[in-house]
C-alpha cells in the first residue's frame, strides 16, 4: 500500500524558498503568478497492517514539524 | 565541571566545542555518540554542537532530534543539567521540543558565514551572567537555516519572560525580532545560532565567547 504525505508550510509562515521560485518564474517572463509556496512530498510504501493512526503519528513525530508545517495524508489507489 | 559533547553523523563543530570547553573549564568533555542511550554519570553541562547532522535531511536537526541520546539529554535537562545548543545544536533542540519555535531557511537564501554583532539581551542566566545586559559582543555565524520563527504569542512570551538571551544587533537572516538565542522556561537550556566556541581566544579574533562558558562554570 502506498501513501503520500504532503507537507506544507502553515499559512502566515514566510516561505523564502517559495519566494525565490516566484522570482525565478518572473525572471523567465511568466506573469500572473500571485504567490508560490514550496512543500514536500513523502511517499511511503507500507504493510497493510499499518493504520491511518500510525501514519498520523509518523507525521506528528517526524515527517512534519507542526510548529511551522501542516501535513495531509493521501492513500494512493492501486 | 563534567561536560559532554554530543556527536551526530555530520557534526563538524564538536571538536571546536570540546577545545573551548577544555580551555575554559580545564577538563576535556566526554564525547558522546548519538547511538548511546545514556550520558556518563555526573554530567553538569551538555553541548549539542554545530554541523550538518544527517546531512540536514528532511529538516535541519530533525533526524538527530529523534536519536537515542537526545532522549537522555532531554531527561538530563529536566533534572536541571545545563544544555547549550549551537547552530545545528539549536536546530536539534527546537526539533526535540526542548526550545520553542523553528529555524527556517535564511530570508536572503544565502549561507551566512561571518562575524556578527550581538546584543546580550538577558544577562540573568547561567549562560550569560558574566556579560552585562545590553552589552554588544561579536560571535561568528555560519548557517543557512538560522531564520528563527515562532508565532506571535510565543515571541511575546519569550520576550515577556526575559528568555531572549541574544539578539542580532542588525538583522541578518530574517529571524523574528532579530532573535539569535533563546532560553527554555527553566533557563537551563540555551539555543543560539552564533558560535561562542569559535571566539574564546585572541587567535580567534576575539574572546567574547569565553564568558559564556565561564558563566556556566561559575554557576556550578
Amino acid at each position: 500500500m502506498k501513501t503520500r504525505i504532503y507537507v506544507t508550510l502553515k499559512n502566515g509562515v514566510l516561505d523564502p524558498q517559495g519566494k525565490a521560485i516566484h522570482h525565478g518564474l518572473e525572471g523567465l517572463g511568466f506573469t500572473g503568478v500571485n504567490d508560490v509556496r514550496a512543500g514536500k512530498l513523502i511517499e511511503l510504501d507500507l504493510d497493510d497492517s499499518v493504520t491511518t493512526a500510525d501514519i498520523e503519528r509518523m507525521c506528528q513525530q517526524l515527517l512534519a514539524n507542526t510548529v511551522i508545517e501542516n501535513f495531509r495524508i493521501e492513500p494512493v489507489a492501486g | 565541571m563534567n561536560s559532554a559533547v554530543i556527536v551526530f553523523p555530520g557534526s563538524n563543530c564538536d571538536r571546536d566545542m570540546a577545545v573551548a570547553i577544555e580551555q575554559v573549564t580545564g577538563k576535556a568533555p566526554k564525547m558522546v555518540w548519538h547511538r548511546e542511550t545514556s550520558l556518563p554519570d555526573g554530567i553538569d553541562f551538555i553541548a549539542v554542537p554545530g554541523g550538518f547532522s544527517y546531512g540536514d535531511y528532511l529538516r535541519c536537526g530533525a533526524i538527530a532530534a529523534r536519536s537515542p541520546i537526545v532522549a537522555a539529554v532531554k531527561q538530563a535537562a529536566e533534572r536541571g543539567v545545563r544544555v547549550l545548543g549551537v547552530c545545528n545544536g539549536f536546530q536539534v533542540l527546537t526539533e526535540a521540543g526542548m526550545l520553542p519555535g523553528a529555524l527556517m531557511r535564511n530570508a536572503t537564501l544565502d549561507f551566512i558565514c561571518r562575524d556578527v554583532a550581538l546584543t546580550v539581551t538577558n544577562s540573568d542566566s547561567d549562560f550569560t551572567r558574566l556579560y552585562a545586559a545590553g552589552e554588544q559582543v561579536n560571535f561568528p555565524v555560519a548557517h543557512h537555516d538560522g531564520n528563527f520563527n515562532a508565532d506571535t504569542e510565543t515571541l511575546d512570551r519569550l520576550e515577556g519572560e526575559g528568555r531572549v538571551a541574544f539578539r542580532y544587533t542588525t538583522a541578518i537572516n530574517g529571524s523574528a525580532r532579530d532573535i539569535a538565542g533563546i532560553l527554555n522556561d527553566k533557563r537551563n537550556v540555551l539555543g543560539m545560532m552564533p558560535h561562542p566556541e569559535r571566539m574564546v581566544e585572541p587567535a580567534h579574533g576575539g574572546n567574547d565567547g569565553r564568558r559564556l562558558f565561564e558563566s556556566v562554570l561559575a554557576a556550578l
